[in-house]
């Protein structure tokens, strides 16, 4: 690539980038896209993506910055419609590595049903980037009232929809060719069909709040509720879903898969009495058929994270403190 | 010619019979005068011919009663004008809140409560709870100071008539004795299913001797926890207890009746003999003697952990000459803290145990047996005591200083954790805890620090703390708003702590071996050599440093260290090395390994000489996985069956680095390989011989050449890996053939459970030499 000053072969790159995203671009090319959202209210979201490697077995970076930001929207509650999408590439990143990224983000653009609208690309010198960072900006609709993590309460039943830790061990795996990659498949995928599903088939309020899994595992996402409900939270820990090849790597890697992320499962608060019939509607569905209810919301005021052994004992779990070291004398 | 003098006497006085000793002596020895307790100890004047006094007193501190600890003995100004006393009295004790006495540790039953136990004609007869004011329990009942019944757990029971008289007999054994009872008036035994539903039987004791005769498991309400406790002599019985606990490895303690049992089942010297007999009654390593018993007991360990009887429940479980032998484990799941109070035990130990003896005796403080090694070895002079766990009987009896160093509270580190507590120049260092990644533990460690503030009425005004940034005792102290915060690096306080118990005051070389420690530069240590003082040290020399394979996880696989090592000394070309350790591994792990200890993924690097211990343990296949703390090097030691000849030593290199000496174990690990790949079936033995050696000598060069450049003979030696007595024995040894002046604990454990009286040391001495932030100054 050599696209980023010349103005001609800039727009050049731009048409290839128009080209290659086909019906699901519709930006106009122009200062700002003009969208019409009808009149309720909006969510927005950014985020910026970081992936090593770029490609992976079941994704790549086009895929996980589409998946992340409509996963985002989706969690609060709205129905995602519209992305910008930035790209930063660095100066001799292969075109074909380029087309390869877009035709993924076209493909999850479709699975999730939302158009691109407008997009960015600059392309920087060798070294300034490491081969390719994308930022997409998610827009969404609230055809319903938002979910927010102050409506978890006591009594509340923890979700979660699908296995957790893959993501970060095939990455990891991929990356350093450890050999798990073929047994231990990233989850990453777009939720929104799934969450809509859910929100339809069920009476308002049900599901208090929802989260994606991603960075920091499901033990940051229930130390989030935590503190924002101000409840005590346990699981037990043989519930939550993990597949046997995740088990095994992630004792291999001396890593804990709680604290691993996911690109493609949710973790739900649900009301008790609704909390089998939310399982049994995630089970039907692609995206979670894994889906296990893993512990509760207690009334204890303390915003504390628990997990239960077998045997019945009680840990608390801290947040993680930066790369776990050592600590056994 | 008459004389009158005062004398105060400090330390272990008050609820232990002194007042009563003091009257009977006085008498023996014709002398008037009083005694009385007071706030700091014990007050006394004495008045009679000087060669009587000199006589009474000297007999008063040679043989004070059996569970009291004489600190001081100070002459202060008798009474003026000169009184003349008819008779001695013992006088009202006079402002006892402010207490500045020491709380007496618990103590085995004395011989002459055994010997009513016995006594079919005495009203105690076969009364598993008697006691008198020589003996029983004291720091695991007390809820409070000064020590009175009130203030303890036998508060829930009154005395009856002939049990209150004897209490007010000041010539009774029973004078003052706070946990007085007998089968009438005091606690009683029960028996449970495991169901925890009670059984009708006229004889608890009876009963449970039946059924541990037939196998049964049980779990015993001792004096500081329960116990679990089978019959040592059925070999299914251990298996089954093995089995239950998930427990295959880490070696059961055993109970025998007295000195003769003991010897049927060891080898038991003259020494270790007192040691055994010691009212602490602590569980005493000593070398098995093969074949007698099961190795389930203690598999792959020359040595056996034995105890004597200490309760006077312990010695009717043993009155039956069927039931000789028991094996008494402490009474938890593994991880767990032991069990004290019968809820907790009916609920936690039901999977493990058939029965329960149970007792309505509540357990105020919960303390673990105490293990001690008994180590005699030519050239070292006196027998040695080494600490492994230092609790029941010693806790919280303190170390005495030199110097005074204030108040203040320290919180140990993570595993082994131990409470200690300053004031003016005694430091308490209490009971064994345990790991507090654990919340049981840890709030057991937080009520400890509490409880011992409230029983020595020590306020503190700095806590001190270890510098690991995740430990929870850390991140407890930082908390603790109102104290002033002094974080020890780990092996600081590791050397401080030797220092301080062998009274040095000077700068020292410190030779500080344990398994990891959070070091200056954030990254593990635990091979480190220190030059310095209580307030401050430089890192003079240490291991090259391993990589740990998956963090805490190659704590617990060795075979993950041994890679390491192998990758750090062949490079690329280590995975191709044909070693039968290696081929224990499944490849498809074997790869996976290696490319994190090549790619260093997840691989945490340390300089700790427990872990080369560890890789050289699996490198040799004596132990790939560890079941319990330290297991690897503990079966590596194993095969010197505590022999300890030296061998010729393996190659390693000292490299200057910077200001700093830096131990190679390259060459060792290259000349090990060669061994192990040299076709016949390796000598293992001699192999760990050689490898315990190459570690004495390291010690030994290294401190030579350390002492001479910063021109010092003082060495203290400390850290979990000195609690290898091989090592121990050999580096002393080796230190004074090259004229240096060697240290050892004596009082505590060199492992972390020694670490809260360094850790005191410094922050003393750090807090002394610098001012308070000013923020910290509001009251
Ligand atoms: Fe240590
Ligand atoms: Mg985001
Ligand atoms: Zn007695
Ligand atoms: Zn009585």
């Amino acid at each position: 690539l050599d696209h980023g000053t010349g103005a001609k072969l800039s727009r050049e790159l731009v048409e290839r980038i128009a080209e290659a995203l086909g019906d699901v671009y519709i930006g106009q090319m122009e200062d700002s896209a003009l969208l019409d959202v009808g009149a309720g209210r909006i969510a927005v979201t950014t985020d910026s993506f970081v992936v090593t490697p770029l490609f992976f077995g079941s994704g790549d970076i086009g895929k996980v910055s589409v998946c992340g930001t409509v996963n985002d929207l989706a969690v609060s509650g709205a129905r995602p419609l519209y992305l910008t999408l930035g790209l930063i590439l660095e100066a001799g990143f292969p075109m074909k590595s380029l087309l390869r990224i877009l035709a993924s983000i076209r493909a999850a653009a479709l699975e999730a049903n939302v158009k691109i609208v407008a997009g960015d690309t600059k392309v920087v010198r060798q070294g300034e980037a490491d081969q390719i960072f994308i930022n997409t900006t998610g827009v969404g609709v609230l055809e319903r009232s938002p979910l927010r993590a102050q409506a978890v309460r006591p009594g509340n039943k923890i979700i979660i929809s699908g296995n957790i830790g893959n993501h970060s061990i095939h990455l990891l795996s991929v990356r350093e060719g450890l050999g798990f990659e073929r047994r231990v498949e990233s989850d990453c995928a777009p939720l929104n069909g799934m969450i809509d599903m859910l929100l339809k088939s069920l009476p308002e309020g049900t599901i208090s709040c929802m989260r994606d899994v991603t960075r920091g595992g499901l033990c940051a996402v229930l130390h989030e509720f935590a503190r924002a409900s101000g409840h005590t939270l346990q699981f037990h820990k043989e519930r939550v879903p993990v597949t046997p090849e995740a088990v095994m790597a992630a004792d291999m890697l001396g890593i804990e898969l709680i604290h691993l992320a996911n690109e493609g499962c949710l973790c739900l608060f649900v009301d008790e009495a609704h909390a089998e019939q939310v399982l049994g509607l995630l089970r039907e569905h692609p995206y979670g058929r894994n889906a296990a209810i893993i512990g509760e919301v207690t009334a204890t005021p303390e915003p504390r994270v628990y997990m239960v052994a077998p045997d019945g004992t009680r840990t608390m779990l801290e947040e993680l403190y930066g790369a776990e070291l050592p600590r056994l004398c | 010619m008459r004389e009158t003098r005062r004398y105060r006497i400090n330390g272990i006085v008050q609820g232990v019979g002194f007042r009563p000793c003091v009257h009977r002596l006085a008498r023996q020895f014709g002398a008037g005068g009083w005694v009385l307790n007071d706030s700091d100890g014990v007050l006394l004047e004495v008045q009679g011919p000087g060669a009587a006094l000199d006589a009474f007193m000297d007999e008063l501190v040679t043989h004070p009663p059996p569970m009291a600890r004489i600190l001081r003995v100070l002459r202060v100004p008798a009474s003026e004008p000169e009184v003349h006393y008819e008779g001695f009295e013992i006088k009202h004790s006079v402002d006892l809140q402010r207490t500045e006495t020491i709380v007496p540790p618990d103590s085995n039953v004395c011989e002459d409560c055994l010997r009513e136990m016995k006594n079919p004609e005495d009203r105690r007869h076969r009364y598993p709870f008697i006691n008198c004011t020589n003996c029983g329990p004291r720091y695991s009942i007390i809820y409070d100071m000064p020590y009175d019944r009130p203030q303890s757990t036998m508060r829930a029971f009154r005395m009856c008539g002939p049990c209150e008289r004897e209490y007010h007999d000041i010539e009774d054994r029973r004078y003052h004795a706070q946990p007085n009872a007998c089968p009438d008036c005091g606690p009683r035994l029960e028996a449970r299913d495991r169901d925890g539903q009670r059984i009708d039987t006229p004889d608890v004791v009876r009963f449970a001797i039946a059924r541990l005769r037939e196998g049964a498991i049980f779990a015993v309400k001792s004096l500081g926890g329960f116990h679990l406790v089978v019959d040592a002599a059925n070999e299914a019985a251990v298996r089954e207890l093995r089995r239950r606990k998930r427990r295959d490895a880490k070696p059961f303690a055993i109970m025998v009746a007295d000195r003769e049992s003991a010897r049927r089942v060891a080898e038991v010297s003259h020494y270790d003999e007192q040691i055994l007999e010691s009212p602490q009654r602590p569980i005493v390593l000593l070398r098995k003697r093969p074949g007698v018993l099961s190795d389930a007991i203690a598999p792959r360990n020359p040595n056996l952990g034995i105890m004597l009887p200490s309760t006077p429940l312990h010695y009717l479980l043993l009155e039956d000459p069927g039931l000789q032998t028991l094996v008494m484990t402490s009474g938890n799941m593994s991880g767990h803290p032991i069990c004290y109070d019968n809820e907790s035990a009916l609920t936690q130990l039901r999977g493990v145990v058939d029965y329960f003896v149970l007792h309505d005796r509540d357990i105020r403080t919960r303390v673990d047996d105490s293990l001690v090694r008994p180590t005699q070895a030519e050239g070292l002079g006196q027998p040695m005591l080494c600490f492994v766990r230092r609790s029941r009987g010693y806790a919280p009896y303190p170390i005495h200083l030199p110097e005074p160093v204030g108040s203040i509270v320290a919180l140990g580190a993570e595993l082994k954790t131990t409470v200690a507590l300053s004031k003016k120049s005694e430091v308490f260092v209490g009971q064994h805890i345990g790991d507090l990644k654990n919340d049981s533990t840890f709030e057991a460690h937080t009520d400890c620090a509490k409880h011992m503030q409230q029983l020595l009425s020590i306020r503190p005004d700095v806590v001190a703390c270890d510098m690991h940034p995740a430990f929870r005792s850390s991140r407890a102290a930082v908390e603790r708003k109102e104290l002033r915060v002094v974080r020890v690096q780990h092996h600081h306080a590791h050397m401080a702590s030797c220092m301080a118990e062998n009274g040095l005051t000077g700068k020292v070389i410190g030779a500080i071996f344990d398994g990891s420690g959070y070091g200056l530069d954030g990254t593990i240590w635990g091979g480190e050599f220190l030059y310095g003082d209580y307030r401050e040290f430089t890192r003079v020399g240490h291991l090259r440093p391993l990589y740990l394979l998956g963090g805490d996880k190659a704590v617990r696989e060795p075979i993950r260290v041994a890679i390491s090592l192998l990758t750090e000394t062949f490079g690329e070309e280590a995975h191709r090395l044909e070693l039968p350790a290696l081929a224990d591994l499944e490849a498809f792990n074997r790869e996976v390994f290696f490319k994190m200890a090549a790619k260093k993924i997840n691989a945490t690097p340390t300089t700790s000489m427990g872990r080369l211990f560890d890789g050289v343990s699996s490198l040799l296949r004596i132990c790939h996985q560890c079941e319990y703390e330290a297991q690897a090097a503990i079966e590596l030691e194993a095969l010197l069956d505590r022999d300890f000849q030296m061998l010729p030593p393996l190659a390693y290199s000292l490299e200057a680095q910077e200001d700093r000496l830096v131990v190679d174990y390259r060459p060792l690990i290259r000349e090990l390989v060669e061994e192990l790949r040299g076709g016949a079936t390796p000598d293992v033995k001699r192999l760990s011989r050689r490898f315990h050696s190459t570690v004495v000598d390291i010690i030994g060069q290294m401190c030579g050449r350390l002492a001479e450049r910063h021109g010092t003979r003082t060495v203290v030696l400390s850290g979990g890996v000195f609690m290898n007595e091989y090592v121990l024995v050999n580096a002393l040894r080796r230190l004074k053939e090259l004229g240096l002046e060697p240290h050892c604990h004596r009082q505590l454990p060199t492992n972390d459970g020694g670490i809260s009286l360094g850790q005191i040391m410094v922050a003393h001495a750090q807090s002394a030499s610098a001012e308070l932030p000013s923020s910290q100054e509001t009251p």
